[in-house]
């Protein structure tokens, strides 16, 4: 029997996501990916996954879904959530699973994940990934052109998820002592291209504003509510390439933060760009959050770029395995954890 | 003004020294001027050949657009200033260069069916419908670039007698397959999507298909040509296009410069 998840229930925007569709811009083809690709790689990570594989990039609300292979391991990283592993025929006792620990599902149980709080997506990861054929060498979702992931499309109740692994592999589980998601204090960004097409008050408001970010965001670009920006000389350019994180500026003034599903080309006006090491908190924000803004030249992007790759790497690092009978996070509440956890490889 | 494709060569002396533009820590624009003109497209296609000549590690894709070329690379193997000395020399002595020059022609149906702003094209520009798809029809275009949707082509230029500005009212619904004008440009809408670009035709032609190796037929540098075809062939060719076919294929390749 071919081993499956069923999506009972979809959650509000349940995509396949990894790092990225990359190579196809100049055909006007998205990147798309992870918003959060910190949460991501942890959650591939502890599920015994290359950091890149594709896994579900969950949004507000979580999916139900329901367990159709012998057993399968899972991970959760990102928006704190309830998570409950509910039995089939008592779907009222749940068990908790934790975030940032792997657990080993049987056939019949049913994962439910609820709203999420802290951040505006969190990433389940499924040990041995997902068996859907890449699109253009990637499963990330582009669902404006139906490209990629589960039929181009966000999951919805009734999909049934091939995966890759018959029965979770025999082993310890694994956890993460803990994984930094807060917001920083400021999104860093380098002005430019475009920030000639603003005046000097228009660059003055967009860095010492603060901006909340808009419901109408959605995985194309963040809208922001706050100051209009004041154009110098006009609001539509000779369209030309766009970058992760470019802040173009329509006729209203009000930004908008291109994310993972940008349009590769586009014609207004760009007065920053946010720095690549904080487009995942960037990515993390909930509508209604606040976001303020900070110049840094190039060099201080590219040393905030290496920390962190470095912060990345570091994941890896600080998976620690778990004895199944143990309760790791509460261990950890009371200091206990030496000798009860063995260090991972 | 439009310059014309046998005289890029010749404009030379009017050539803006390209600008570096840093968008973000992961691309960097190389800006050639800032108009729709085919001497500057010329400039960044051959900028986009010189560079993938050179695969220079740490650079990820490039996105030739009508005036510059976006170059996306990866911070953790090659840094801004590096990729900059790299392009630098390339810039020195960069001719304007077309690329490939592929010419497609493209099945085009002006029937008024299918092209719900023939008549006010017409009406507009003091043309019949007919004249308007005709004169469309007349004309080898530019592929400057691909962009807003995937595999869509912006090409121009058009005759001048049809240029007009984009739509007051954007449609939120353009069908796939539409041919649309709007400015000094053409193009074909891929997916369906909101537009603003006044719809004069319907190409059966599947210019956008995920069957394919390769899904987009369109890229920049490409010469394009539209065959006026009946409502009956567009019927016969679009069932065609649905049972995977119909494949265009590109007809000649052409000399450099980009004449028909």
């Amino acid at each position: 029997m071919k081993p499956l998840l069923k999506v009972v229930a979809s959650g509000l925007m349940t995509t396949l996501q990894d790092l990225g569709r990359h190579g196809y811009q100049r055909l006007g083809i998205p990147v798309s990916g992870a918003l959060d690709g910190v949460s991501l790689r942890a959650a591939n990570l502890l599920a015994g996954n290359s950091p890149g594989t594709g896994a579900l990039e969950i949004a507000y609300q979580g999916p139900t879904l329901a367990v159709e292979a012998e057993s399968i391991r899972v991970a959760y990283a990102g928006g704190t959530a309830a998570i409950e592993i509910l039995s089939g025929e008592d779907a009222s006792s749940g068990v908790r699973l934790q975030p940032l620990q792997s657990a080993r599902l049987r056939k019949g149980q049913i994962l439910r994940i609820g709203a999420l709080s802290g951040s505006a997506v969190g990433y389940l990861a499924v040990e041995g990934g997902f068996d859907v054929a890449p699109v253009l060498g990637s499963h990330s979702t582009y669902a404006r052109a139906g490209l990629g992931g589960l039929e181009g499309r966000p999951l919805r109740a009734g999909d049934i998820l091939p995966l890759k692994q018959q029965q979770a592999d025999d082993r310890q589980e694994r956890m993460l002592p803990s994984l930094a998601l807060a917001p920083p204090p400021h999104i860093r960004v380098i002005l430019g291209p475009q920030d000639d097409y603003f005046s000097n008050e228009g660059k003055r408001t967009l860095l010492e504003s603060v901006y909340t970010v808009s419901p109408a965001s959605d995985r194309m670009g963040m809208r922001l509510a706050g100051p209009a920006l004041e154009h110098a000389r006009g609001y539509n350019i000779v369209s030309d390439g766009t970058a992760p994180g470019a802040i173009q500026v329509p006729g209203n003034g009000l930004p908008i933060v291109l994310l993972a599903d940008r349009q590769t080309t586009g014609g207004y006006p760009k007065i920053a760009t946010v720095i690549s090491a904080d487009m995942p908190a960037l990515g993390r924000l909930m509508p209604g959050a606040k976001v303020a803004f900070k110049a840094v030249d190039v060099a201080a992007a590219e040393a905030a770029h290496r920390q962190h790759r470095a912060d990345l790497d570091a994941i890896a690092d600080s998976i620690v395995g778990v004895r199944a009978a143990i309760d790791a996070a509460k261990l950890l509440e009371s200091n206990l954890v030496s000798g009860m956890i063995d260090a991972h490889d | 003004m439009q310059v014309m494709p046998d005289s890029i060569a010749e404009n030379m002396q009017s050539r803006q020294a390209p600008r570096f533009l840093p968008c973000g820590d992961t691309a960097l624009c190389v800006e050639f001027g800032d108009s729709i003109d085919r001497r500057v497209s010329a400039l960044v296609l051959a900028l986009a050949g010189r560079v993938e000549a050179l695969a220079i590690p740490g650079i990820v894709e490039l996105v030739p657009t009508f005036r510059s070329l976006t170059i996306h690379y990866d911070p953790s193997v090659l840094l801004q200033t590096e990729l900059r000395a790299k392009l630098s020399p390339l810039l020195s002595d960069l001719e304007p260069a077309e690329g490939a020059g592929r010419l497609w022609r493209i099945p085009a149906c002006y029937d008024p069916s299918l092209s719900p702003d023939l008549a006010e094209v017409a009406t507009r520009t003091g043309l019949t419908p007919q004249q308007v798809a005709e004169r469309h029809s007349a004309v080898t275009y530019h592929v400057y670039m691909v962009g807003f949707l995937p595999g869509y082509p912006y090409m121009g230029d058009l005759p001048p007698e049809l240029a007009l500005p984009r739509r007051e009212d954007p449609r939120t619904k353009v069908p796939p397959g539409s041919i649309a004008i709007a400015t000094t440009l053409t193009a074909v809408y891929t997916l369906e999507s909101p537009g603003g670009w006044h719809l004069i035709g319907r190409t059966p032609a599947p210019l956008w298909d995920l069957r394919r190796d390769q899904p987009v037929v369109l890229q920049a540098g490409d010469k394009v040509v539209f065959r006026p075809i009946p409502l009956g062939e567009y019927d016969a060719l679009l069932a065609q296009a649905a049972a995977g076919t119909f494949r265009l294929e590109p007809e000649e390749r052409l000399d450099r410069g980009g004449r028909a």
